[in-house]
């Protein structure tokens, strides 16, 4: 430590900057990772090839991303945060007029090799670009109605994009994300308390509106709420997925069924096993252990990265950090809640175990955002 | 934009404020997450892994094998082989099966027809259900495709047990077969056995195989099985055989039985070999007979028509569902009802000239010249009708319908067969009820010489002539042990009511019939000694002689359509002093009784007393050369000696 204690009194700058990184956090997501290459082995039914080894490339090619990134000083990220908002915004549009169409809504660009999921690089490109309004204004003027309503629309204009594509998840996730880094900043409670309150007039209106001319969502969307309200009452049609997930998480108990033993989801009564329904086989195949092994790792994930955001005096690099950690709090509660029956299923994955090269690389590339914030962090 | 150190420091407060808030949040939450993993995983996992189990563990019945069905001497005569077929599932042959089907018919014969009627098929049923492509094939058929495998993905060779009749048509009547089970089979039965709704199980349909279901069936045993989400097995949990049906030896002589078909040949006949003591039936035959191993595999159409269209009725059992006028092998009956009630004894006469003239209505005696004096035994050695005539209007018909009764006519014998007929044994109270007419003279004379309402079936004719040769009420039986438990034979009590007198005087008379010189089936006797034979023929009409054809005088068999002739009636025992077996035989539209039915009913019996074809030396030397000819004519059955009877398949 003396050498570290005599060298950092100022910020680091060429290759010593690798000795700043936060290398428990390296670690961490690297083994949340890795628990996730077991279970992918495992729901392939013990085959590498099928999930689990692309997926350990895509985390080699994340990791290079995540250090390269922590290289990358902080006037960088504040310099390109409006030209990135700009960009993600303009290719949510051309998603809308020209995107490909997948599982039933309109998601990506096809750009010959590798297909874009505009909806997910914005969540980065909001966080950035609220932290960088933040940083900008007036610490004074953050509760003034004015200068709420300019990052509420900087907000609300990708997520309207985003639900019109339709994909109510991500919409969810981008409102979600930017509440928080305006929550850090300091926004006046009461804003949330009158937002809160209008969610739920809005809930009541959604559900009111059912059936009516003015419907506020598509059908498929409130049997998505009636199965959530009571799986049981179509157990073979939309209650299906829920049930047997919360069977297969039921009957892991407290230490599991053992590795590949899970019955529910060897013998496919689980559905997506691989990307929304991990962590289903892994409470069913190691149990409660396993289950709250998980939930451990991804909070102590958090914890460093409050701690980092904390320490840092930077308040552009501390937006940041409490901005992407609390969209990774959202996906993994979200997911987590999900499998469980806790909230209504709605397809999302959990984050860094679940199989898909778009996830794991905007969480890598935030996960870079939130090291290069601690290298740079002003001593 | 420059900050001040004190903006600085409240930004920081700030968010240190508003991070530790969020931070609290988020473990709120985690802690909300971890509260309802412990609930699930900890508090209700028993009812959860319920559940899970219910789900993925399934019981599956594993068929049992059936019973096998021997003859008296341990001979297969229903058994289990080995079927062989393949069968394929379009989930595992990667969606398409054309090229999987088209290369397969380079193995096995599959026509282009068959193809496409498999490739319907295909459309129609679900991508898991694995469908037969084809079956019996031949062992080498079967390890070809297995070698090719790799080639033909989802097609599986597998093997299942399935019913063969290896003697085919030689008892077919009496076995009856299996056929797949159908919705109306089970509608018929309370509460059915679960395992008969497993694809392809097998159900015994008519005959003993329909009738002796219960035992033969076995139990079913099961496989605790793991499935995924759509059924498909994944592994086997564990494993509980089933139990084989009951081994069912019958009474039948398979040797004896196929020389009886052969010897029936192209008649449409049957005939029955009963063991005068025990009542076990040695031979069942009718003919012509059928394959019925057809059935079990399903009848084409175009079998199934040949056979419903064939004249001579293959499909019937003629030994125990026909029913004929017994004709004068009913005239034993009259004349022991004749002699218990004493209206007659042996030396009692009546004058034959040739009829009886009775309410301006002429009886005739078959013989137009009379008879002349006929006592006793010169009427059943002449089987003079007359003398019936005269007898009937003394004895009157209760007494000659109780005294067939006593002797089995009219009566249903227990036998696990289909439909055994229980033929009509006529009396007053019988015509009353049947047809609401009182009872005419006329009528006693007809049935006197068996005509008119009486019919009987082979089986009774040959409970009837064991019953006169033994003296004892002996009843028919079929089964002889059952796994290996010999079935007691029951100690046949005396016919009551039967003078030994009277036997003994009918006796002679069918003695007469064999020996004596005018005797009907003097041609068909046996010369050795120790299998003297005593019989009766018989000839019955199956029409109304019309008076036109009265007119034009008598009309030989000969002349007339074959489905117009009459019924020609054999019934026999022998050795005379020890009976041993008695036989009885029916040729439908033969003709006499004694040119048609005696010589077979002869031959049939000799093969029974000598275990083996009849030795050329016990039939009159001018048949002896005919006798040769047929038996080189015939392709026998020659058993091989017994294996161990209980072994099973």
């Amino acid at each position: 430590m003396a050498y570290l204690d005599y060298k950092v009194a100022q910020i680091p700058t060429g290759w010593r900057k690798i000795l700043h990184i936060s290398w428990p956090l390296v670690l961490l997501v690297t083994a949340v990772c890795c628990i996730g290459f077991v279970m992918l082995y495992s729901v392939a039914g013990g085959r590498l090839d099928l999930w689990a080894e692309p997926q350990m490339y895509r985390f080699a090619v994340g990791m290079v991303l995540m250090i390269g990134l922590a290289f990358v000083p902080m006037w960088f990220w504040r310099g390109i945060s409006v030209a990135a908002y700009v960009v993600c915004f303009l290719m949510l549009v051309a998603v809308d007029l020209f995107g490909v169409i997948g599982m039933g809504a309109r998601r990506w660009i096809d750009l010959g090799p590798i297909r874009i999921q505009p909806s997910e690089l914005m969540k980065i490109a909001l966080v950035l670009l609220l932290a960088a309004y933040y940083d900008w204004l007036d610490i004074r003027r953050v509760s003034r109605p004015l200068w709420v309503i300019i990052p509420a629309l900087l907000i609300l204009a990708p997520t309207g994009l985003v639900l019109i594509q339709p994909d109510l998840g991500t919409s969810i996730m981008l409102v979600a994300g930017g509440a928080i880094v305006m929550f850090a900043a300091g926004v006046s409670l009461w804003y949330f308390a009158i937002i809160a309150g209008a969610g739920v007039g809005l809930v009541t209106a959604v559900l009111k509106s059912r059936g009516t001319e003015w419907q506020l969502l598509k059908d498929y969307q409130y049997r998505r709420i009636d199965t959530f309200l009571d799986p049981y009452a179509d157990p073979l049609g939309a209650g299906y997925n829920i049930i047997q997930s919360q069977i297969a998480f039921g009957s892991g108990g407290w230490s599991g069924r053992g590795f590949m033993q899970g019955s529910q989801s060897r013998l496919n009564f689980l559905p997506e096993k691989h990307t929304d329904f991990i962590f289903t086989v892994l409470a069913e195949e190691f149990g409660f252990v396993g289950a709250i092994s998980l939930l451990t790792l991804y909070m102590l994930i958090l914890g460093f990265c409050l701690y980092s955001a904390l320490s840092n005096r930077d308040r552009f690099a501390s937006l940041i950090t409490i901005g992407i950690s609390g969209t990774f709090f959202l996906y993994f509660a979200i997911n987590m809640a999900t499998v469980m029956g806790l909230l209504p299923a709605k397809g999302s994955p959990l984050p860094l175990v679940s199989y898909g090269g778009t996830s794991l690389m905007i969480l890598m590339l935030g996960f870079g955002l939130v090291q290069s914030a601690h290298v740079h962090r002003p001593r | 934009m420059k900050k001040s150190p004190r903006e600085i420091q409240d930004s920081s407060r700030m968010i240190t404020r508003r991070g530790l808030m969020l931070g609290g949040i988020q473990i709120a939450t985690a802690g909300a997450l971890a509260m309802q993993m412990r609930s699930m995983q900890l508090d209700h996992a028993e009812e959860f892994r319920m559940l899970a189990d219910g789900n993925s563990i399934k019981i599956r019945l594993l068929p049992p094998a059936r019973g096998l069905i021997l003859d008296r001497n341990g001979i297969v005569i229903a058994g289990n082989e080995q079927n062989y077929r393949v069968t394929l599932t379009r989930e595992e042959a990667g969606g398409d099966v054309e090229p999987i089907l088209r290369r397969l018919a380079q193995i096995i014969p599959l026509s282009d027809a068959r193809i496409e009627e498999l490739l319907e098929e295909f459309s129609r049923r679900s991508a898991i259900t694995p469908i037969v492509l084809a079956d019996r094939l031949s062992w080498e058929q079967f390890s070809a495709i297995a070698v090719n495998a790799p080639s033909l993905p989802g097609v599986t060779p597998e093997s299942a047990l399935s019913r063969a009749y290896p003697r085919r048509g030689d008892f077919a009547h009496v076995m009856g077969y299996v056929g797949p089970v159908s919705d109306f089979d089970l509608s018929r039965i309370e509460q059915p056995d679960p395992v008969l709704r497993l694809p392809d199980f097998q159900l015994g349909k008519i005959g003993v195989e329909g009738r002796l279901e219960e035992i033969l069936r076995g139990k079913a045993g099961a496989r605790r099985v793991e499935v995924n989400s759509t059924g498909r097995e994944m592994r086997e949990l564990s494993r509980q055989e089933g139990e084989q049906g009951a081994t069912l030896q019958l009474t039948v002589d398979a040797a004896l039985q196929n020389y009886a078909a052969q010897r029936l040949g192209e008649e449409s006949a049957a005939a029955v070999v009963m063991d005068c003591e025990t009542g076990e039936l040695a031979a069942i035959c009718s003919s012509p007979s059928f394959d019925p191993n057809l059935f079990v595999r399903g009848i084409s159409s175009r079998d199934y028509r040949a056979l419903m269209d064939h004249d001579h009725r293959p499909l019937a059992d003629k030994t125990v569902q026909g029913v004929y006028p017994p004709g004068s092998t009913f005239k034993m009956v009259v004349l022991m009802a004749g002699l218990e009630a004493g209206v007659v004894n042996a030396g009692t006469r009546f004058f034959c000239p040739g009829y009886t003239e009775l309410g301006g209505r002429r009886f005739h005696c078959w013989r137009r010249g009379g008879h002349g004096s006929v006592d006793a035994v010169k009427g059943l050695e002449e089987s003079c009708d007359v003398y019936y005539y005269e007898l009937a209007q003394r004895v009157g018909i209760d007494r000659i319908a109780e005294m067939a009764r006593k002797f089995g006519l009219g009566v249903r014998h227990d036998l696990p067969m289909s439909a055994v007929a229980e033929g009509i044994a006529p009396d007053r109270e019988w015509k009353m009820r049947r047809h609401g007419q009182p009872w005419q003279i006329g009528d006693s004379l007809n049935a006197s010489i068996g005509q008119g309402y009486v019919l009987s079936s082979p089986l009774q004719l040959a409970v009837m002539t064991a019953r006169i040769a033994s003296g004892r009420a002996v009843e028919p039986r079929l089964i002889r042990a059952i796994d290996g438990v010999r079935q007691p034979v029951p100690d046949w009590p005396e016919l009551e009511g039967v003078s030994a007198n009277t036997l003994r005087v009918t006796r002679l008379g069918m003695d007469a019939v064999m020996y004596g010189n005018r005797g009907t089936a003097r041609a068909s006797r046996i010369i050795r000694d120790e299998w003297r034979i005593a019989g009766k023929t018989g000839t019955s009409q199956v029409r109304n002689i019309t008076a036109a054809e009265r007119a034009r005088g008598v009309i030989s068999n000969d002349q007339l359509p074959w489905n117009r002739r009459d019924h020609a009636l054999f019934v026999a025992y022998a050795p005379f002093e020890a009976p041993k077996y008695a036989i009885s035989l029916v040729v439908e539209h033969g003709g006499g009784g004694s040119t048609a039915a005696a010589p077979l009913a002869r031959d049939i019996l000799l093969f029974a007393l000598n275990g083996g074809l009849p030795p050329l030396d016990a039939v009159p030397s001018e048949q002896r050369a005919a006798m040769e000819a047929r038996h080189q004519a015939m392709d026998l059955f020659i058993p091989e000696p017994p294996r161990n009877a209980r072994t099973r398949v």
